[in-house]
């Protein structure tokens, strides 16, 4: 996960440390890099320093420790403006005396681009964002899309090779944000802009990125692909971020061709794939994907472990069914199953027995 | 909304119009919130609205001539204003300028129209002192030839034609309203005499007089007419009437009351005293002869005038129409020039000031803003007086600026600076204390432009400068544009500062408007700078408006 000393790295932060008072650390030991070209994603929950990062990357909060690089020079002492690294925030920072042509057209002037250049680019970057024929109106007229699309187009105008964008998507509805991450998603791939995207809407994450960085408590508990992410969360913080989740207590018997034993608080024994466990006797929490979960006993392997559920509740929710099962002493244990024509409908009462491929249920640190 | 086909007003479910069952509906309400304004709205009314509105009045209004001395008027209308006015003008003089000393109206007069030409006044007051004296020499001529005319009941019954003669209604309204008009009072009631109609065509001025008298013993010193013996101006009324060749052709067929006796004293009139009126008044007071004087009168016998306005802006009215005074005495135009730019200078440097405190205020987190907020409004604890007279000490030539000055060797002891009671006094104070005026608005709007926008600038590319100038500043304007409103009009108007630091170059216009108010009693000059200032404060607002736009001020 620590892949520092890259020299690819467009973007890179070594051993970055921040802290706002000189008691608490809000950013502990961050290292990151990311190549030219890469959507990356911070993700983590309010406070988990991933804002901190990325206005230190753009220059309005000083690194109290650490160095961060844009493509190979240290950047700790450049002012903002000299960065170069266009941003787009949270609530579109329009300037409100401006015409979004004016808006655009600012960081061209301030670049002393000549007049006819400007005007072209100006264009260029409207059209690119569909707002064209909206050059002339003031931010306050336009709608909260539209006004998205402008800071999309003024934080890139002055072809930055880095974007960083904080919780752009976070005011709009959620047609329009989905709409809107395509898009965006779209055009950074497409100029080949490096871009970091912070957020703490997981699904955002997940659709958008190359690479998702998961932010807890000042440190990146996870760095990868979207996919690798869901399905193989490397600490149980993260499998509880990301996704729905089932999660019970117990404690590992054996570890065995990799495969652990894992025994419930209630007794009862199950598979898991051990993650972050080391050896017989650690407590652990094992995770489970609500969709990975089996009730029909022919699908399982013979000689797999099973559970005895009690079926809790029943929600109908069109393309799947939800489904609230007691099991192991919990009552707060999910499963999903997809509305197919042979699907069970389970009643409320009814008693079942659930497994799971010991591969799905991953035995995590038991913080 | 009605549909379509349905084309008359549109019906509530009980049939009556919508529109009328909405306003009863919302009657109560708009009653309710009427009567929470009512209070605040009489209040200003009562001491806003109608002061000013008196104010504008006063401005132009000039009844006192026309009231205190309407034949005069009248009569002066004629004259060409070349050398001195004819006869008849100081007649009717002589009779306006007996009731207003009996209702001692003259000096009012008299002061009003010193304000114009100076040495008015005293002429006036002299003259309103010999009336009684003028008129006796007729009186004591008359009676000696019949002392019947001395009697009150004998003038009472000559005057009213006799008992059931046909009485001149008119006559008596028009002295009674002549009257009002003096005194200011309305007056209501019987008077227990009417002019005799036909006495009166016989013996206009005596009757005019008497009716004069009449209606003033029983309004003024409420005594019965009958019982009052006539006031001296009857008596040159009198001989005036008698001398008229036409007077003894109809005394001769005349029968009423006293007839005879007006025969006979008609019949002796050459042997009485000759009526010259105009060489008894210039022998009360040879300035009764200055052309000047009568043009003065002449110009402002109008009710309305323009005069006082002129006066305030350094002109005046001659007989050749308006003119600039002499460069000696303009002093208005001077006053307004430097209330205007020192109004400007206290807006600028209150402006240059505030700025800053007031940014540091709206970007400071909350507990020290408030801090600095109390720190800010400290002054409004203190009286302004004692704000005041602190600049006062501090800048003065044995004061403490000027010995830290001296003190420190930048100053030498005898050529300490002079900062007060001088332009720099005014301006050095007002600004302190005009200041919160202009930090509060430029705060609460800079409160509301988030940080994100100087970082956004900052994003695209700007330096500190430039994203302040082009972003953050612009942003910042309504709250410049009202607090230098609020301070501009403020200082325009301000009167206790200036007086007490200005000295003599660093007074206001409100200053010279207090004087004219409380000192040289001059109200209506003092309005129509009050009035000038007024509007120069509302054209500055149109053109605040035109140019920045009044919806662009913000106070929060």
């Amino acid at each position: 996960m620590a892949n520092t000393g890259n020299n690819d790295a467009f973007v890179a932060f070594e051993r970055v440390q921040k802290s706002y008072d000189g008691e608490t650390l809000v950013v502990k030991d961050l290292n990151l890099s990311l190549p030219k070209g890469e959507f990356l994603t911070m993700l983590g929950p309010s406070g988990s320093g991933k804002t901190t990062c990325l206005m230190m990357l753009a220059g309005f909060e000083t690194a109290t420790h650490g160095e961060i690089k844009l493509d190979g020079i240290s950047i700790n002492n450049i002012p903002p403006h000299k960065r170069g690294i266009g941003m787009v925030f949270q609530n579109y920072a329009l300037f409100p005396h401006m015409t979004i042509a004016e808006n655009l057209s600012f960081p061209l002037e301030v670049r002393k681009i000549g007049k006819s250049d400007r005007e072209a680019k100006v264009k260029r970057a409207l059209e690119m964002v569909e707002m064209g024929a909206f050059g002339g109106r003031r931010p306050a007229q336009l709608s909260g899309g539209q006004q998205q699309r402008v800071a999309l187009a003024r934080a890139l105008v002055f072809e930055p090779e880095l974007v960083l964008m904080d919780e752009p998507l976070g005011a709009l509805d959620k047609q329009l944000r989905e709409k809107m991450q395509f898009e965006i998603t779209h055009l950074a791939h497409e100029l080949g802009i490096t871009t970091v995207y912070v957020t703490h809407d997981q699904t955002e994450a997940l659709t958008m990125s190359d690479r998702v960085a998961v932010f807890n408590d000042g440190r990146i508990q996870q760095l990868a692909p979207p996919d690798e992410l869901y399905e193989s969360p490397q600490n149980s913080f993260v499998a509880q971020f990301i996704g729905e989740n089932n999660t019970l207590a117990g404690t590992v018997q054996e570890i065995k061709d990799g495969l652990a034993l894992v025994k419930l608080d209630n007794g009862d024994v199950i598979d898991a794939t051990p993650v972050n466990v080391e050896k017989a006797g650690d407590r652990t929490l094992i995770s489970i994907r609500p969709e990975r979960v089996e009730f029909n006993r022919d699908r399982l392997s013979p000689d797999a472990h099973t559970l005895k559920a009690e079926v809790a509740e029943f929600i109908y929710m069109g393309d799947i069914f939800r489904t609230r099962l007691k099991v192991a002493g919990r009552d707060d244990f999910i499963i999903k199953t997809r509305n197919a024509p042979d699907q069970r409908r389970l009643k409320p009462g009814e008693m079942i027995e659930i497994g799971w491929l010991a591969e799905d249920c991953r035995a995590l640190d038991a913080t | 909304m009605s549909d379509t086909t349905h084309t008359g007003p549109v019906l509530a479910a009980d049939g009556t119009p919508l529109k009328r069952s909405l306003r009863r509906a919302l009657r109560a309400q708009k009653l309710r919130a009427l009567a929470l304004i009512a209070p605040l709205l009489i209040f200003v009314l009562l001491t806003f609205i109608a002061p000013i509105a008196d104010m504008l009045f006063r401005s132009v209004e000039n009844q006192i001539v026309g009231r205190t001395l309407p034949m005069t008027v009248e009569e002066l209308r004629d004259w060409d204003g070349e050398g001195t006015p004819a006869d008849s003008v100081y007649r009717a003089l002589y009779f306006d300028l007996f009731l207003a000393a009996e209702g001692k109206e003259h000096t009012k007069l008299g002061s009003r129209l010193n304000y114009e030409e100076s040495g008015i006044s005293s002429m006036f007051r002299t003259t309103g002192r010999d009336v009684d004296n003028i008129g006796k020499v007729y009186q004591k001529a008359i009676e000696k030839v019949n002392p019947a005319f001395g009697e009150g009941a004998f003038w009472y019954d000559m005057m009213s034609g006799g008992q059931g003669a046909e009485g001149n209604e008119t006559l008596l309204s028009n002295q009674i309203g002549r009257l009002e008009g003096l005194e200011s009072k309305t007056f209501k009631g019987d008077i227990g005499f009417v002019p005799g109609a036909e006495i009166y065509k016989i013996l206009p001025n005596a009757t005019r007089a008497y009716t004069a008298f009449a209606a003033f013993t029983v309004f003024m010193d409420e005594d019965v007419v009958a019982e009052e013996d006539p006031w001296e101006a009857v008596y040159p009324a009198l001989l005036l009437d008698l001398r008229e060749p036409a007077t003894m052709a109809a005394l001769a067929g005349y029968q009423g009351p006293g007839a005879q006796e007006l025969r006979d004293l008609a019949a002796q009139a050459d042997t009485l005293p000759p009526v010259d009126l105009k060489a008894a008044l210039v022998e009360s007071n040879e300035d009764w002869l200055r052309t000047e004087y009568w043009e003065v009168i002449k110009t402002y016998s109008p009710p309305y005038t323009t005069g006082y306005f002129l006066n305030a802006i350094d002109m005046e009215k001659t007989t050749d129409g308006i003119a600039l005074r002499a460069d000696d005495e303009r002093i208005y135009g001077i006053l307004f020039k430097r209330t205007m730019f020192m109004s400007m200078v206290i807006t600028f440097s209150c402006i240059a000031l505030g700025y800053p405190v007031a940014w540091i205020m709206s970007n400071l987190p909350a507990r020290s803003a408030n801090l600095l907020m109390i720190l800010v409004l400290l002054p409004f604890w203190t009286s302004l007086l004692v704000r005041t007279s602190a600049w006062k000490i501090m800048l003065q030539q044995q004061g403490v600026i000027n010995d830290v000055l001296v003190w420190l060797g930048l100053v030498a002891d005898e050529s300490r600076l002079v900062m007060i009671n001088n332009q720099f006094g005014t301006i050095v104070a007002m600004t302190h204390i005009l200041l919160p005026f202009m930090i509060l608005p430029m705060y609460s709007v800079m409160q509301t432009i988030p940080q994100t926008y100087l970082r956004a600038a900052k994003s695209l590319g700007a330096n500190n400068w430039t994203a302040f100038w082009r972003v953050y500043f612009p942003q910042s304007v309504p709250g410049i544009g009202a607090g230098s409103i609020l301070v501009f009009i403020l200082a325009i108007g301000y009167y206790i500062t200036p007086e007490i630091v200005g000295g003599t170059t660093g007074t206001f216009i409100s200053n010279r408007i207090a004087y004219h108010i409380s000192t040289s009693l001059n109200w209506g000059l003092g309005a129509a700078l009050g009035s000038i200032l007024l509007a120069v404060v509302m054209v500055l607002y149109y053109a605040y408006d035109k140019i920045v736009g009044i919806d662009n001020v913000k106070l929060g």
